[in-house]
């Protein structure tokens, strides 16, 4: 039995979320046996890290600091083995744009897109460019900034009128912002889970927002306004490919230990990954859990795996 | 002994099936949003954050309190420590009558019911009134806290635009009209006619008149909700719409929590016999009764101490507050923004260019340690998205400086961003022509300020939810 430091909550804008996923991850390191410190990183991270000398940490942090590589790069100065993927995959992970930029790389579809730094706006005149943009990608196009992780700033724009108004709200977020092709189709989402036999894709899980809501982001993240459906009901052989494209993706990001990564089926049976979650949440109502649930992986179960991972990578 | 039994292997799946089975369909409406999670980032302490509708009740005396709850351990510990009546202490509603007095209204405390807050009044009213599907007619922008409890019994809600002078009754009528064609009698129309939260503006006198008029036209309640009357900074007294009706379509709902103390909990409503009486039903069911020793205390500071005085100081207070935001609005804000002049209250409700989300603005502002509330939670009909209420009684004057100056600063960065990326210096919007004071004297003389108009139509970009 170790002892096992919890770190949840941060500054990020997922917070409420995070300590939602802390929590339950506590309470099952506790039915584990294990003796558990939540940690709420703020300001006396270190501090607290060095008092607790945990054996191990369990990273429940979602969002800027807990999923960009910082706390990760913190642990290892300490010396502290974490849960999850390493500095350069979460780096990479967060960044939506260098995620897709490898993605075409490897050749692995994910929808084609634009990206932009505010400066090329304001010094170099990229507005100018917009037309051929909108043009190239067709309306509606999606707006969003390159590294939140939850549905906040992501815009939908029907038409070239709209697309300023987007820009101005995916700004909020990031320095950086991309213009994605929209896809039409199924909002799927594959949880990848390490082994001793390595990584291993998890039942698909799909998304659909109650009522039909088209364009509407935000559904996905509001208890009661999303069904959940797992296994997702799609022909064997786009669930396999989706697993496929999943494994592919985790790999090729360099994640470790868990992930998730979020696909979309279009119309003509296409698939395009979306983007990777290092830390996908761990509440009751998120997606791993439901689909490590439906592979016969109950979440005690789940969080000991994700443990050992840990252990497994400091060892190596 | 033996080690216990391992608890059973947690089932994700199995939770969640166990107790989503078991939620009410009421629960299906109560959603957990992104921006709500956003809206908790401003609990932090570096953050000004003018989003709560906090009270200062730092400036109580401690003295005062302090002797009260010694007065009451001394004189009345055992009936403070017991249930109470459902409908209230005999005292408590005296000291009710003695602040509606205080806004010149004269109440029969048998009409009165004491509630564990303003909010249980909202609870009880719609319980009351509401079956799922029945219609409220709420003013637009409204009291986020207040659609919640409508939306928690299913309630279909209509919003009626408001400018300076309040919810335009004119368009009520209209409002009203229509839905009798379509065969819908709404309950009763929900109105915070004195400094409306969020909106920060006040009903004028004409259309207060005609709003009682309407209701007993059409045999319609209206539930007054006036938590902020005696805190007026300015103009005459409002006539209260309870005051023109005289108590027989209009509910009256008061709270101590803006002059006194929210964390007492204590709130009243009066109405109509027959109404008060399942008001009265519906609060056995809910809790009983109010705590007995708020109410002791209440009846011990409002019979024992000078609370028109401590109104007074809070009113200076706030004054100076709210003065001082609008002149830090005026400084730091661009052009292209307006605001409301409240004449009472605790909200300025300050409108943006359209093409500015004040949901993603305030995660810009967050990351300057600045709070203030997305328009969006006052609507359910989607508008709103370029508005912001801003509280002002819950920061001092230098908070409020800066973080008007901070939430300025994001805000003319994107109306720069914005124009850079049309090409264009957006265009500066239509002043609206009946630009007047909302704290205009109530026959419309104005002071001249930049006051305008309130709700914004937000594109059709967003799905409309709710109603």
């Amino acid at each position: 039995m170790s002892k096992v430091a919890v770190l949840a909550g941060g500054s990020s804008f997922e917070r409420q979320v995070s300590l939602r996923s802390g929590a339950r991850v506590e309470d099952a390191l506790e039915r584990l046996g294990h003796d558990v410190v939540a940690i709420d990183a703020g300001t006396d991270l270190i501090r607290r890290l060095r008092e607790e000398r945990p054996d191990v940490a369990f990273v429940a942090m979602h969002g800027r600091d807990g999923e960009d590589g910082t706390v990760q790069e913190l642990l290892e100065i300490l010396g502290i083995p974490y849960t999850g993927s390493g500095v350069p995959a979460c780096v990479r992970a967060m960044d939506k744009v260098l995620t897709k930029h490898l993605l075409i790389e490897a050749g692995v579809p994910t929808p084609e897109f634009f990206a932009f730094n505010q400066t090329a706006f304001r010094e170099l005149g990229a507005a100018d460019a917009l037309p051929a943009i909108e043009e190239r990608l067709e309306f509606p196009i999606v707006v969003k900034p390159s590294s939140q992780g939850s549905a906040l700033g992501i815009k939908f724009a029907r038409t070239a009128a709209d697309v300023p108004a987007a820009l101005v709200s995916a700004f909020s977020y990031d320095a950086k912002v991309l213009l994605e092709r929209y896809v039409k189709g199924r909002d799927l989402a594959v949880s990848v889970l390490d082994g001793d036999q390595g990584p291993t894709a998890l039942p698909v899980v799909e998304a659909v927002p109650v009522g039909g809501g088209e364009f509407d982001f935000e559904a996905r993240y509001e208890i009661g306004r999303t069904d959940y459906i797992c296994p997702a009901e799609l022909p064997d052989s786009a669930g396999e490919r989706a697993q496929e494209l999943a494994l592919r993706t985790h790999e090729l990001l360099g994640c470790y230990g868990f992930g998730r990564i979020d696909l979309m089926l279009d119309e003509s049976g296409e698939l395009f990954v979306l983007e990777a979650n290092p830390i996908p949440g761990l509440t009751e109502t998120s997606l791993l859990p439901q689909a490590a649930d439906e592979a016969g992986i109950g979440f005690d179960n789940l969080v000991a795996r994700i443990l050992d991972s840990a252990f497994t990578r400091a060892a190596a | 002994m033996s080690p216990p039994p391992n608890p059973p292997e947690r089932s994700t799946r199995r939770d969640l099936e166990r107790y989503a089975s078991l939620f009410s369909a009421r629960t299906r409406v109560m959603t957990s949003s992104a921006t709500r999670d956003l809206m908790a980032m401003s609990d932090r302490p570096e953050v000004i954050s003018f989003a709560g509708g906090l009270p200062d009740t730092s400036s109580f005396p401690s003295e005062t309190f302090a002797a009260m709850t010694a007065r009451i351990a001394e004189e009345s510990c055992a009936r403070a420590l017991q249930y109470g009546p459902t409908d209230g202490l005999a005292e408590t509603k005296r000291c009710i009558a003695d602040v509606m007095a205080a806004e010149d209204m004269t109440v029969d405390v048998d009409d009165v019911l004491v509630t564990t807050g303003g909010q249980q009044v909202l609870d009880l009213v719609t319980k009351t009134l509401i079956d799922p599907g029945d219609t409220i007619v709420a003013e637009g922008p409204s009291y986020p806290g207040a659609l919640n409890a409508f939306q928690a019994y299913q309630a279909n809600v209509v919003q009626i635009d408001m400018d300076s002078d309040g919810m335009r009754v004119d368009l009520l009528e209209e409002t009203l009209d229509r839905l009798d064609r379509d065969g819908v009698r709404p309950k009763f129309v929900y109105t915070v006619p004195s400094f409306q939260n969020p909106g920060g503006v006040t009903m004028s006198l004409p259309r207060r008149k005609r709003l009682v008029e309407v209701a007993r036209e059409r045999e319609l309640l209206v539930l007054e909700d006036n938590p902020y009357g005696l805190l007026r900074y300015e103009g005459d007294p409002a006539t209260t719409l309870y005051s023109l009706d005289g108590g027989v379509y209009v509910m009256y709902l008061g709270t101590f929590s803006k002059i006194f103390s929210p964390g007492l909990r204590l709130g009243w409503v009066v109405a109509p016999t027959p109404v008060l009486a399942r008001i009265n039903l519906g609060k056995q069911q809910a809790d009983l009764c109010t705590s007995t020793l708020s109410q002791i205390l209440v009846q011990a500071y409002f019979e024992g101490h000078d609370w028109r005085g401590y109104v007074g100081t809070l009113t200076e207070l706030y004054r100076r507050r709210r003065d001082t935001m609008l002149d830090a609005l005026a400084e730091h804000f661009p052009p292209q923004a307006e605001w409301t002049r409240p004449g009472g209250g605790l909200f300025i409700w300050a409108t943006l260019p359209d093409f500015i989300d004040t949901g993603d603005l305030l995660a810009r502002a967050l990351r300057e340690n600045v709070a203030f509330v997305p328009g969006e939670g006052a609507f359910l009909d989607g508008r709103g998205r370029s508005s912001m209420r801003l509280n002002f009684s819950g920061a001092n004057e230098d908070q409020i400086r800066e973080g008007i100056r901070r939430i300025g600063e994001v805000v003319k960065e994107q109306v720069a961003l914005y124009g850079t990326l049309t090409g264009e210096t957006p265009a500066q919007p239509p002043r609206h022509d009946a630009v007047a004071d909302a704290a205009a004297t109530e026959d419309g003389e104005a002071e001249g300020a930049r006051v305008v108009e309130l709700p914004r139509r937000s594109d059709d970009r967003r799905r409309a939810r709710g109603s």
